[in-house]
């Protein structure tokens, strides 16, 4: 399959002419830290005009994600711990993680969440459960074979988050007047078109699944110029190679068998109703806040970092004060600088 | 975090099977995409296939927008 037709120059050469015909201020959100990478890496925003503003929302789970968790985390004593990569360098309110594991905390990363059931045989094993729609099935599935494996040992800290709650909320916020919304592929494939439709009926604004090459961003963007000309705010899928109507059905009824909707806390955002996922009752054995007894809270230290203000999309990285001074990749103090996919990190690497 | 890799996928066992990453092979489940055949592409995320990649559906894209600019279609060549 040639996908490097999505790379096509003579196509975006094409696309990129008509956006700069449209000369009116818009404002579009990307929601998604994997589209924020991209537009640094393929250079879109020195190529779109100045009437075209790209803001970065709150699509990066490891961003979003509390403090309190890494606490949590930390604080587990004689228990295993088992975590994706992007997690282990965020800092707590006590250090990151991988400071954790340096004082002899027996923390190991995975790339799959089913890679955590083998310790699991055999010690006391907890798995931090990160994510967005697209991670979360994952996640549900292998607490399904943890159950049907009969584990004792093992339990998933529940910290997820879904995506079209926090887009209410910072539509409901008012902090900032929006256009439309690019929208996250990969939470998408997961969802489907249909479970955006909200944002039309209840918010008048549209937006469009795009996929991650340049010239999905750019139609993104081309189409959401056409909408607003037309003022016919609406749902559309740039990225239909990969994304249906109504999303993975499979996927999603695993979700629903295992998780149910909670309030959640949001980095930077506070608690936002029904935006996270729980642990069903008749799964509660797995789930390691009820074993515990751990409970998510909001209380950040206060250090000057701004992240809540960008993942809220209030300022861009630049306008925070710590920016490439005493926050950088080498030394984060923020999440968004931390995780590979934060807009911090995204500006740091390409648009300085 | 959510990012997801195109990847092909080599052999079929259940639920589970081999995909070639860049020549490495790497064993991923299958378990949301229970209609895929080998040599479907698959796009992958945290060791699970999320969705078959439609082919016919890449091609539409890029031939619409060839075919609206006035590009040869990938069709006609």
């Amino acid at each position: 399959m040639d996908l490097k037709q999505f790379r096509n120059p003579e196509i975006v050469k094409n696309l990129l002419r008509d956006i700069h015909t449209y000369k009116e201020p818009i404002k579009i959100m990307e929601v998604c830290g994997s589209h924020t990478m991209a537009i640094g890496h393929w250079g879109i925003r020195k190529l779109l005009p100045d009437n075209i503003q790209l803001i970065s929302g709150p699509g990066c789970p490891v961003c979003v994600t509390p403090s309190s968790l890494i606490d949590l985390m930390s604080g587990l004593k004689g228990i295993s711990i088992y975590t994706f990569g992007d997690l282990i360098r965020v800092p707590g309110n006590n250090g990151s993680l991988e400071e954790a594991r340096s004082r002899g905390a027996d923390i190991s990363i995975v790339y799959s969440p089913l890679e955590a059931l083998k310790n699991a045989e055999k010690n006391e094993t907890v798995f931090v459960g990160i994510g967005f729609e697209t991670t979360i099935p994952g996640i549900a599935y292998t607490i399904l074979e943890a159950h049907r494996r009969k584990l004792t040992n093992f339990s998933v800290m529940p910290a997820f988050k879904t995506v079209p709650p926090a887009l209410k909320a910072i539509l409901s916020s008012q902090d900032i007047q929006l256009d439309g919304f690019l929208l996250p592929g990969h939470v998408s494939v997961i969802l489907g078109e249909e479970d955006y439709s909200f944002l039309v009926t209840d918010f008048n604004i549209g937006g469009i699944i795009c996929g991650f090459e340049p010239i999905d961003i750019l139609l993104g963007i081309k189409q959401l110029i056409d909408q607003k000309k037309n003022n016919l705010p609406q749902i559309d899928n740039e990225y239909k190679r990969v994304v249906s109507v109504r999303g993975n059905q499979t996927a999603k009824m695993i979700i629903n068998k295992v998780l149910q909707p909670i309030d959640a806390v949001w980095r930077g955002l506070g608690t936002i109703p029904s935006s996270g996922l729980g642990i069903r009752r008749e799964y509660l054995d797995f789930d390691a806040s009820h074993k515990y007894g751990l409970e998510i809270t909001d209380n950040e230290k206060e250090s000057g970092c701004r992240c809540g203000d960008v993942l809220r999309g209030k300022i861009i990285p630049t306008g925070c004060p710590l920016f490439a001074k005493t926050c950088n990749p080498s030394n984060p103090i923020g999440p968004c600088m931390v995780s590979s996919e934060g807009s911090c990190a995204a500006y740091f690497k390409y648009e300085r | 975090m959510c990012l997801a890799i195109p990847v092909i996928v080599k052999k079929i066992e259940g639920d589970k099977g081999l995909v070639d990453i860049g020549g490495v092979c790497k064993e991923i489940s299958f378990i949301f995409i229970p209609e895929v055949k080998e040599g479907d592409w698959i796009l992958i995320h945290t060791g699970f296939g999320l969705n078959i990649i439609s082919e016919k559906d890449a091609l539409e894209t890029i031939d619409l927008l060839k075919e609206a600019y006035g590009l040869e279609t990938i069709s006609e060549s």
